[in-house]
């Protein structure tokens, strides 16, 4: 049995909010992460994966529950363990060796022994030549490789990715994975284990040996699965897609049936709307009608040329909406979504305007509460105080925001930034 | 990482040479000028200032020196107050709105009391008077440096603080490596107008008179009151021209080199197309003694100041858990004795100067507070006709790229000229004329102010996106809508600093507008600045309290009711970009 590097027992993490701390991002998580093992992190964006690796790296607490690397306990930033960042987090005044020597700022070396690291990881990476050049005569790619040399010139047990290729294009991604598996798989590097959070399925099929699923609203980890799959994996290969296919349903299941689920339990008010605009949602149903049927959620994603965590939302919101519904890995619309999609413009928003009184409670609640008052107006302040017992003040602006873009396009209310109110327009008639 | 200059190996040049004289001529000029700090003094004979235009070199370079001295401790103090107030959640609570309400106090009435009090701590030395203008000085450029480094300090992008934190840098390497980098552009900005600002608090601090007694430090700013005094012009044009090629030259050889070294901690990835320039550090950088200098100073000295700090800091952070527990009791009881010490301290004082102040009776008080209303208007109207010529101007400039390239550098160098070494031109005019001074302090406080409206002005109109201006052209929009869809919205938030900037600049001005003289002659307009001014020189204590403290009242009630919320209304609705 290989031994376990970090281990998270019952570990929460809510955000204070004027005492109640209402809105939990992580919930009951337990992991170990062993030796010689390559975790994948995925799920919906806003689902908490980030603030897990955060807390694994001792960055941000857990505000209950305890972290464990090899069988202690820390407090404060996690003694082994490098971290690469989504936007490279390089210091923009410091040339690639100054930047790669950072690494090793925290460590008392003889200055011999730190140049000779400090060029090894350099090597390592791929970045002989460019020792004396600063971060914004590189490309993209290259950024990211001196953000891995950074990480790696310590020689750290765990190496935490997050979204280390999301911010490249997908050629260059591509390479710097390939690159990056082969310092792993081949032992170049004496990093144990790495844990990478990431939002592509086929990414974490393609690297990793595990894969945890975590679900939106407060994150829990709802599988954990391991990928065993021959090295060096053929993306092309029946046995991926089949990886790849699974990991999508679960996915898109888990999504699906919480938003059902949830718009007939009690606590639905309550449960996050789908940060979709309008506009994009409607464009997704023209485009679902224009396929006529039923489709592979996944083809359709790799068809649109769409990332899931931008994929995922706009299914969601439209099942959310009952305009199109998801059976087995499959997405079709429903009637209303049908007559949605063929409709004209005016005939749109009220179906629209139909379906969003019906499904999603806190419209409803908003148009009654306006309704009842007599100038038809109120403080949006009240609206945001409801949703602050139950979100974080960012994703309650964000739910905000996106349910006054839903509002306006169906008419059925405004809202005045200058009086910070929403209101009903008055009817002449 | 601190190398300033690439060392380009080649061979020894001319320009060294150069470079050598320079350096050597430097650190002999501020030896030379700095024996004459210490020079002993009777109150009763002030040294004589030398009209002879061969003594100004020397003034000059005093004055700069005192310039530089100032800006030293406003560096130091912006670095140890702006870190304490970021660093500490608690401490900043209640350091923010001091330094704010600091910032808002006009500082030339608190001369006088200066001026006693550093007299007091070097009796019989000109240091007292020396220290007492390098502390006026210093008073004018402190506060915005601060405010501008501890908004870097908090606006350190996340992702480079995390990052800070996994690489386990201690505080110390992450304020070199990071914090200081990262609020250098902001900061030097910043240093740039508030050393621009220094000069007036210069020209008005080498001379003045307390108590009855007349003190002049040797300078350009107590030539030119001699020469005033004298009703000599020729002095006073030599002191003008004086003044002109200082700013510019430490424009050349300070500012401008200090500003194209700091573009490399820019935080942008791509190079801007457009990239200030200087000669200046053209040369330095090519010079290979200066890169050998650098490599003694800033490589060796530097990097092992900063090696053995870091040492001391691994050091403390190791020490024993007990060792830690003691130093934290001991920690908090020093924090607690200075809080308790600077509470005791603030509490005497402030019950002395009530004691003071309740010699007065009401009928002096609200007189004292009519003398501001009469300021606050002349404030008021000041800016208000500034704004009406700059407004058009400014914009005129802003939106030809080619103006603004040539005449922002000239108007930035018109803003750091002490106004009010222009004021004897004006005052013979209105002498000459007996025009009525009670409208005639109003152009004096325009002088020095109306040039931060107009550079705020530019700058705003630049930053106007050229598709904004494409899509106005394109629609045809007329000449109104244009400034009322466009131009005004775009330029909102800039004027509104401007504005702020202006109007604290002329409640300064007050003092020393309000009551000029030629020749023994005076003109006086009735105001807080002028009565403020009275009272110093007649060392009315009472009287001197109040009028500051009635002039801090009207600066921070308009700052808190009128420009807090312009401002705040600015940033939230009219930031483009």
């Amino acid at each position: 049995m290989a031994r376990a590097l970090i281990e998270l027992r019952n570990v929460f993490r809510q955000y204070d909010i004027r005492g109640e701390s209402d809105a939990i991002v992580l919930e009951n998580i337990n992991l170990t992460v062993f030796e010689d093992e390559f975790l994948a992190i995925l799920g919906p964006s806003g689902s908490g994966k980030s603030t897990l690796l955060r807390i694994i790296a001792g960055l941000v607490p857990a505000t209950i529950g305890k972290v464990y690397y090899l069988g202690k306990s820390i407090t404060g930033v996690n003694p082994g363990v490098a971290m690469v960042f989504q936007s490279f987090a390089l210091f923009p005044w410091l040339t690639v060796r100054e930047n790669v020597m950072l690494g090793l700022e925290g460590k008392r070396l003889k200055p011999a022994e730190r140049e000779e690291k400090t060029l090894k990881a350099i090597d390592m990476v791929g970045l002989d030549g460019y020792e004396n050049a600063y971060p914004k005569e590189l490309s993209g790619g290259m950024r990211q490789r001196v953000g891995l040399g950074r990480a790696l010139v310590n020689d750290p047990d765990v190496l935490l990715m997050d979204e280390p290729f999301s911010a490249l294009d997908v050629l260059t991604a591509e390479n710097l994975r390939r690159d990056m598996l082969e310092l792993w798989l081949e032992k170049k590097i004496t990093t144990k284990s790495i844990i990478m959070v990431t939002h592509g399925i086929e990414e974490a099929v393609y690297m990793a040996d595990r894969a945890l699923v975590l679900s939106s609203g407060p994150a829990r980890i709802i599988e954990d699965i391991k990928i065993e799959l021959p090295r060096w994996r053929d993306k092309n290969s029946p046995e991926f897609s089949d990886m790849v296919d699974r990991l999508y349903s679960i996915m898109i299941k888990k999504q699906t049936q919480e938003a059902k689920a949830e718009t007939t339990a009690d606590t639905s008010e309550w449960s996050p709307v789908p940060v979709v605009s309008a506009g994009a949602l409607t464009g997704f149903l023209e485009l679902l009608e224009d396929n006529n049927e039923k489709a592979d959620l996944y083809r359709l994603a790799e068809r649109f040329v769409m990332e899931i965590d931008d994929f995922l939302p706009i299914v969601e919101a439209a099942s959310l909406l009952n305009l199109a519904r998801i059976v087995e890995g499959d997405i079709e619309l429903t009637p209303e979504g049908a007559r949605f999609a063929r409709a004209t413009v005016l005939e749109r928003k009220e179906l629209f305007r139909e379906q969003l009184v019906k499904y999603v409670p806190f419209v409803n609640k908003i148009v009654k509460i306006l309704d009842a008052k007599s100038n038809k107006q109120m403080d949006i302040d009240f609206f945001k105080e409801m949703l602050s017992h139950h979100f974080s003040p960012k994703e309650t602006d964000r739910q905000m925001s996106i349910i006054i873009n839903w509002g306006r396009y169906a008419e059925l209310f405004d809202y005045d930034d200058d009086s910070e109110r929403l209101f009903i327009e008055r009817d002449e008639d | 990482m601190l190398t300033g200059f690439n060392n380009i190996r080649r061979g020894f040049e001319w320009m060294d040479l150069l470079v050598a004289v320079f350096v050597f001529a430097l650190l002999y000029a501020i030896v030379h000028l700095g024996e004459g700090m210490n020079v002993s003094f009777e109150p009763s004979q002030p040294p004589a200032i030398d009209l002879d235009p061969g003594a100004l070199p020397y003034y000059a370079g005093r004055s700069l020196l005192r310039m530089f001295i100032a800006f030293a401790a406003s560096l130091l103090f912006t670095f140890s107050y702006g870190y304490v107030a970021a660093k500490s959640r608690t401490a900043g609570k209640f350091m923010i709105p001091l330094l704010d309400v600091l910032q808002s106090i006009p500082v030339l009435g608190f001369l006088s009391v200066l001026i006693t009090g550093c007299m007091a701590v070097f009796p019989g030395s000109l240091l007292g008077l020396e220290l007492a203008s390098i502390l006026a000085i210093f008073t004018g450029q402190a506060w915005n440096m601060t405010f501008s480094f501890y908004h870097s300090l908090i606006t350190v992008p996340h992702d480079l603080q995390e990052a800070s934190a996994v690489l386990r840098l201690n505080w110390w390497q992450r304020l070199v490596r990071l914090e200081m980098p990262y609020s250098m552009i902001g900061l030097t900005w910043n240093s740039m107008m508030a050393f621009g600002g220094g000069w007036f608090f210069l020209a008005a601090s080498e001379a003045i008179s307390v108590l009855g007694d007349n003190f002049r430090l040797p300078g350009v700013g107590s030539y030119m009151a001699t020469a005033i005094a004298d009703g000599n012009m020729a002095a006073i044009v030599y002191s003008i021209v004086t003044m002109v090629l200082l700013v510019v030259l430490v424009d050349q050889f300070f500012w401008r080199p200090l500003v194209v070294w700091t573009q490399k901690f820019k935080m942008e990835m791509v190079d801007s197309t457009e990239q200030p320039t200087s000669w200046a550090h053209d040369i330095l950088q090519q010079s290979k003694l200066v890169a050998f200098l650098n490599d003694i100073l800033v490589e060796r000295l530097a990097g092992g100041f900063y090696r053995s700090v870091n040492r001391l800091v691994e050091a403390m952070a190791v020490t024993s858990r007990r060792g830690k527990k003691v130093a934290g009791i001991l920690l908090t009881a020093a924090r607690w004795g200075l809080v308790v010490g600077m509470v005791y301290h603030a509490g005497q004082y402030a019950y002395a100067g009530w004691q003071q102040l309740s010699t007065v009776d009401a009928g002096q008080v609200l007189a004292v507070f009519r003398l501001g209303a009469l300021t606050f208007g002349r404030v008021t109207i000041a800016i208000f006709l500034a704004v009406l010529w700059t407004l058009p101007v400014g914009v005129w400039i802003g939106l030809n790229p080619r103006l603004a390239r040539f005449l922002q550098p000239v108007v930035q160098i018109a803003a750091s000229f002490p106004a009010n070494m222009l004021f004897p031109f004006v005052t013979v005019f209105y002498l000459r004329h007996s025009v009525n001074f009670e409208w005639g302090a109003i152009p004096l406080m325009m002088l020095g102010t109306q040039w931060y409206i107009l550079f705020n002005v530019i700058a705003g109109a630049i930053a106007i996106p050229n598709d904004l201006r494409e899509a106005s052209r394109i629609f045809n929009l007329s000449l109104i809508k244009r400034w009322q869809k466009m131009v005004l919205p775009g330029i909102f938030p800039y004027l509104i600093t401007g504005i702020i900037t202006a109007s604290g600049g002329a409640w300064n001005a007050s003092i020393v507008s309000e009551l000029v003289s030629w020749e023994g002659k005076d003109l006086v307009a009735r105001g807080l600045g002028s009565y403020i001014n009275a009272v110093t020189t007649a060392g009315d204590w009472p009287s001197i309290i109040l009028g500051i403290a009635v002039m801090c009242v009207f600066v921070v009630a308009v700052n808190r009711l009128v420009w807090r919320p312009l401002y705040a209304l600015a940033e939230e609705k009219y930031r483009l970009g």
